[in-house]
């Protein structure tokens, strides 16, 4: 699944081999530290007996203002693709976490940033249309860079259409959990990422409306490292707790059993 | 002072020569200088139109920047009577970034908000450049719950680069800030119109420019991202902005296209900034004829017409079939099915209806043989 056999963490600076980080779920053993991890093996390792279906999504190439800066959106799309193996930035999938029924979308930085366009804001309406038709809590796990630039308002508006989807979860009384990974930002937490029921982060996630660079440029301001961090978030109130991906299959099953009212 | 952008160059020698005629005609009135007056004013024009039939989206977005564009507080000074400013979101501090309040609109009492950048230097740093932090959009949420609570529509002016990026926003939830407004414009029991006066600067633009119906100047732009950033982010150069405003298609033609707008508003020849009045008219009559279609809808419906509206944006090319579970979720939840197509539309009943003219057909066919 890894590009690479060998990946470094960007904290310890630590050579770490694919096949032991994959034991680990991306987190280093080095240092704790929370790499970025597959969707495909999330999911995997979050569903009993690693077992799910993928819920498939409308996620047929669009190009709808025919883009291209120094490279088309195309190439950098059947790129995306290739190297993800996935059909656009979400992958949704329904299966059992210690016997709760759930559904999960979760979503790859690897694909062009995690940037959401057309295709990804469908994947949120479809999670969210499955979640209320098979009556399951929907888990999103986002990490992305917010929304896609190449396909411009169709992206833009996904912010109204994500919220629409998150919607009808919540009025079904159906639990609607976020877990923040590390980064999310742009209009990815300006919408279906910070309106969870309940939010999680992993450790060290850096969750932000801005970039520090974005910041520089057009404010001149510059942000303090530990300002857009998982730990600062839940400081200031945006977060509920900050979880161990280690331990994130427990804690979500702990507390979809409590508002589902389900004996332990 | 006038400011003249870069291609509006040729225009600068002329306005000052009308200047200097109009005041030599003040002194020394006569019928050759008022006519040399109209020549230069017919030449504007022609400039003005020459300019404009081979304009630019890099010289829109321009444009929408202008710093003598009409803003927030010259539509509300000129077509809201009674203006009553509402301040603060009642739990941080008041953000000068978007202001807004109750007023009449024709006679008809409205809850009036937009981003306001400011006219001169000191009001611009003041409203802060039209960048609304958190407190700002928790301002518009309080805002918006008030016109419902009251019974009375909202419109929206939006004009911002995008929302404030910084420490103090950061700190205070700017996500999440954006996110439940534009959950508050969607789930309105009122109707909200939304006209892009200016910059539609992405999910800043986008938290309280989620309406009913959305309007845009001619000259406006909206956007997911600026010509600058973009070109600096895809291009990794800064001089790119002219390629990335036509590569992003910002323009509100663009936008009509795809549906994210209802409807353009023209601006007089020369752009807005040249003419206040008529365009801000202009726009009063398009609000008013959106609320007055409107009115018919009420709590429910106008929910459900919003949220399919928002719904359908962006399936182009990404679907065969325009409506998905979640289009019937909206259905049972707003109690009302979406406008039906005429019968005869309908390609079972087309083909039933073929069948029996063939049978028909055939019947006398062997009749009559």
């Amino acid at each position: 699944m890894p590009d690479n056999a060998w990946q470094k963490c960007k904290v310890c600076m630590t050579m770490l081999y694919a096949d032991e980080l994959e034991k680990t779920s991306y987190v280093c053993p080095n240092c704790d530290n929370h790499l970025q991890i597959h969707p495909r093996l999330r999911l995997k390792n979050l569903f009993d007996d690693g077992q799910f279906e993928e819920i498939k999504y409308p996620s047929n190439f669009s190009d709808p203002l025919n883009f291209k800066d120094s490279k088309t959106y195309r190439e950098r799309f059947n790129q995306a693709q290739e190297k993800t193996g996935m059909d656009d930035a979400f992958l949704i999938g329904m299966g059992k976490i210690k016997g709760i029924p759930t559904t999960i979308a979760a979503m790859s930085f690897g694909f062009m940033g995690g940037s959401v366009g057309p295709a990804g804001a469908e994947a949120m309406v479809k999670a969210a249309e499955h979640s209320v038709t098979f009556n399951t809590p929907l888990v999103v796990f986002t990490c992305s860079g917010g929304m896609r630039m190449q396909t411009n308002q169709f992206s833009l508006q996904a912010i109204p259409k994500t919220l629409i989807a998150v919607d009808m979860v919540k009025d079904a009384k159906l639990p609607y959990i976020v877990v923040l990974t590390d980064p999310t930002s742009g209009g990815v937490s300006a919408s279906f990422g910070m309106v969870g029921d309940v939010t999680i982060a992993e450790p060290n996630a850096s969750i932000m409306f801005a970039g520090a660079s974005v910041t520089k440029n057009t404010t001149g301001e510059t942000m303090p490292e530990d300002v857009q961090k998982a730990e600062y978030l839940l400081e200031h109130g945006f977060v509920d707790q900050i979880v161990h991906r280690r331990d994130i299959r427990d804690s979500l099953a702990q507390i979809m059993s409590i508002l589902l009212k389900r004996a332990a | 002072m006038n400011t003249y952008l870069d291609f509006e160059k040729p225009i600068e020698s002329l306005d000052s020569r009308i200047l200097e005629l109009k005041s030599l005609n003040e002194s020394n009135p006569s019928d050759l200088l008022v006519d040399e007056i109209q020549e230069i004013e017919n030449q504007i024009n022609t400039s003005y139109e020459k300019i404009f039939s081979s304009i630019t989206p890099w010289q829109r977005t321009q444009i929408s920047r202008h710093p003598q564009r009409p803003k927030t507080r010259d539509y509300i000074e000129n077509l809201i009577t009674d203006f009553y400013p509402l301040s603060g979101d009642r739990a941080f501090s008041e953000d000068k970034a978007i202001m807004g309040g109750f007023g009449k609109f024709r006679g008809q009492s409205v809850l009036v908000m937009g981003h306001e950048k400011g006219h001169d230097t000191y009001s611009r740093i003041e409203h802060n450049f039209g960048m609304p932090k958190p407190e700002g959009y928790r301002k518009a949420q309080r805002l918006m719950k008030l016109a419902e609570h009251f019974d009375v529509p909202v419109i929206s002016f939006v004009d911002t680069p995008g929302a404030y990026s910084g420490l103090g926003a950061e700190q205070r939830g700017q996500s999440e800030a954006i996110a439940r407004t534009t959950e508050c414009c969607l789930s309105l029991g009122v109707p909200i119109v939304v006209v892009i006066i200016g910059e539609g600067g992405s999910g800043g633009a986008v938290a309280i420019g989620t309406g009913n119906n959305v309007l845009m100047l001619e000259n406006s732009v909206y956007s997911v991202i600026s010509p600058e950033g973009c070109s600096s982010i895809l291009w990794k150069d800064t001089s790119k902005t002219a390629e990335a405003a036509e590569a992003l298609k910002l323009t509100a033609s663009d936008m009509l296209k795809i549906d994210v707008i209802d409807k353009i508003i023209p601006e007089p020849i020369g752009g807005a900034h040249r003419h206040h009045l008529v365009t801000i008219n202009n726009t009063g009559d398009a609000i008013e004829n959106c609320l007055n279609v409107l009115s018919n809808q009420h709590g429910n419906e106008l929910k459900h017409s919003r949220q399919e509206r928002y719904l359908q944006i962006g399936r182009l090319g990404l679907f065969s079939e325009k409506t998905t579970t979640a289009n019937e979720v909206l259905d049972n939840k707003y109690g009302k099915s979406r406008p039906q197509q005429p019968f005869y539309l309908n390609t079972k009943i087309q083909i039933f209806f073929l069948i029996c003219v063939a049978l028909i057909i055939l019947f006398f066919y062997w009749n009559f043989n």
